[in-house]
């Protein structure tokens, strides 16, 4: 594992700089494949073939939509990719792979069928029929969904490789103090967190409790970001399910560690007069929640934008159909990658920083005036 | 805000949390528990190396100026054994000298002392020999002038008494 890092990285790195070309290839192969997959499917402006130019714009759409979408498999390109798992809670538990849903698209497992539909699943009878609402919502049931989609595979691999590779820089210290192999790239950044995320946030006194959620989410971010950049086509970050339940544990340690002079400037602000006490502590605890809210839009919006954007950027290029085009949107969509680089460890030096910085008001001791 | 419902995923919510807390009590143990003793036991060990070197490089200076002081002190002890020698060679040349120079005075005086005895011997003797000498020449001349024995005694005993208080 560790010796392969070195490797990983520089696979990391090509898979960074052959977007390009790929996405290229993966788009026009997945507009095949939408059009395909989606005959039985209510896309009406994709369904019609004949409509030209605006084809193109709802492909493009799709396409996007597409890739920032969980699913139910893990599809890399056109034949490439494998089912995963859909583990169902609708009256004990139904475990089934989701390549059932290829048999016309219901999946009939111990005699109740099921269908995906705008990548929810519903129950359905036999023939797969859906019904509307007014809203254009479907008002089949929806069973509890636990399934292994391809985000929480990635969140699963991640969670595994993230494993391995932190033992095996800890695994490096029992022989020698110095950091070896891959620790010598981590082992500054797991200081960086320490000393200028944690210490200065936190304080002296009480940053070390908070130090394995602090690193845990930090590198959990940061190679997430990382991995939604290479053409895998994996958008874990900048799905809202994840952030919120990354700002909801901030939230909660948060308010768990609270000492007496943290509720205390919440609900009965020292130093300010009694009338206006009130007024702030409605204002604070608002504040209580916006915070960690915060937190989960501005990743999850971030994240989210940078995959837009440069899909958007590509999409141009399938607009404008001609080289002229291809290679300055190329570029620009180089450029935006490598930007987006930046915005990915960014993030996770956002969300730690501020996490920490909730944590260090929730801890502080202040002097009583 | 409608999206953001709509988009959110309780399957996807479950895994993450449940995930994400068992990494962390994982990485907590396994990784960053070790990581950061270690980095600590490190810090430390380079904190207490950067002391004993500090420590060390004082102590060597309190050697050198040890060390100065007793290559003084031994040049000083050399500066005066030197002149201790120096002082007993003149002395003992000194001395040699006068006790050399005593001896040769009393040597002299010795040999003033017998030069004088042995001149007054060779005078005695000159004189005897002179006297015999004289009486040979007297008895010759006198041989023919005084035959009679009288005559020759007074004579004799005259010239000796001329002699002697000569």
């Amino acid at each position: 594992m560790r010796s392969n890092f070195t490797v990983l990285i520089a696979l990391a790195g090509f898979l960074f700089f052959t977007p390009l070309a790929y996405a290229q290839g993966e788009n026009h192969e997945e507009i095949q494949h939408e059009q395909a997959h989606h005959e039985d499917a209510h896309h009406a402006e994709v369904h019609d073939e004949a409509s030209g130019e605006k084809d193109i714009k709802g492909v493009i759409k799709e396409t996007i939509e597409h890739h920032l979408a969980d699913s139910y498999e893990f599809h890399i390109t056109e034949g490439v990719g494998f089912p995963l798992p859909v583990i169902l809670v609708d009256g004990g538990l139904k475990v089934f792979l989701s390549s059932e849903f290829h048999h016309g698209g219901v999946a009939a497992v111990d005699g109740a069928h099921y269908k995906v539909n705008h990548g929810k699943i519903y129950k359905t009878d036999a023939a797969g029929t859906i019904t509307y609402d007014d809203h254009h919502h479907p008002t089949n049931d929806k069973p509890l969904d636990l399934s292994i989609t391809k985000n929480v595979f990635m969140i699963l691999v991640m969670a595994v490789f993230m494993f391995f590779l932190f033992r095996g820089v800890a695994k490096t210290y029992q022989t020698s103090l110095a950091p070896k192999k891959a620790g010598r790239f981590l082992e500054p950044i797991i200081i960086y967190v320490r000393d200028e995320i944690a210490i200065p946030n936190i304080g002296e006194k009480h940053y070390k409790k908070y130090m394995s959620y602090l690193l845990t989410v930090f590198f959990f971010i940061w190679f997430l970001n990382l991995v939604g950049m290479t053409p895998l086509g994996v958008n874990v970050t900048g799905n809202i399910a994840i952030t919120f339940s990354l700002a909801l544990m901030t939230f909660i340690i948060t308010q768990v560690s609270g000492k007496k002079d943290y509720w205390m400037h919440i609900f009965w602000m020292p130093g300010v007069p009694v009338l206006i006490r009130p007024v702030l502590a409605i204002i604070e605890l608002i504040g209580l929640f916006v915070k960690p809210f915060s937190l989960m839009i501005r990743l999850y919006a971030n994240m989210l934008a940078g995959h837009v954007v440069i899909m958007s950027i590509l999409g141009l290029i399938f607009i404008f159909s001609s080289w002229v085009a291809a290679v300055p949107f190329s570029f620009l969509t180089l450029f935006l990658s490598v930007l987006e680089l930046l915005v990915a460890a960014l993030q996770a030096y956002i969300f730690t920083m501020l996490t920490s910085l909730y944590f260090g008001a929730a801890v502080e001791e202040h002097e009583h005036h | 805000m409608d999206k953001l419902i709509n988009d959110f995923s309780v399957g996807l919510f479950f895994w993450q949390s449940l995930v994400f807390i068992l990494l962390i009590v994982l990485l907590r143990k396994f990784a960053w528990k070790p990581i950061l003793d270690a980095v600590n036991e490190r810090e430390e060990s380079i904190e207490g190396a950067l002391k004993a070197a500090e420590k060390a490089r004082e102590e060597m200076k309190s050697l050198q100026a040890n060390n100065e002081a007793v290559l003084k002190e031994a040049r000083e002890e050399r500066e005066r054994i030197l002149k201790e020698a120096r002082d007993m060679k003149n002395k003992m040349i000194a001395e040699a000298k006068d006790a050399a120079a005593a001896e040769a005075d009393k040597t002299i005086a010795s040999a003033k002392a017998a030069i004088e005895a042995e001149k007054t011997a060779a005078i005695a003797e000159l004189k005897n020999q002179a006297a015999s000498l004289s009486i040979d020449v007297a008895e010759k001349i006198l041989g023919q002038e005084l035959s009679a024995e009288n005559k020759q005694t007074a004579m004799i005993g005259k010239i000796i008494e001329d002699v002697k208080f000569n």
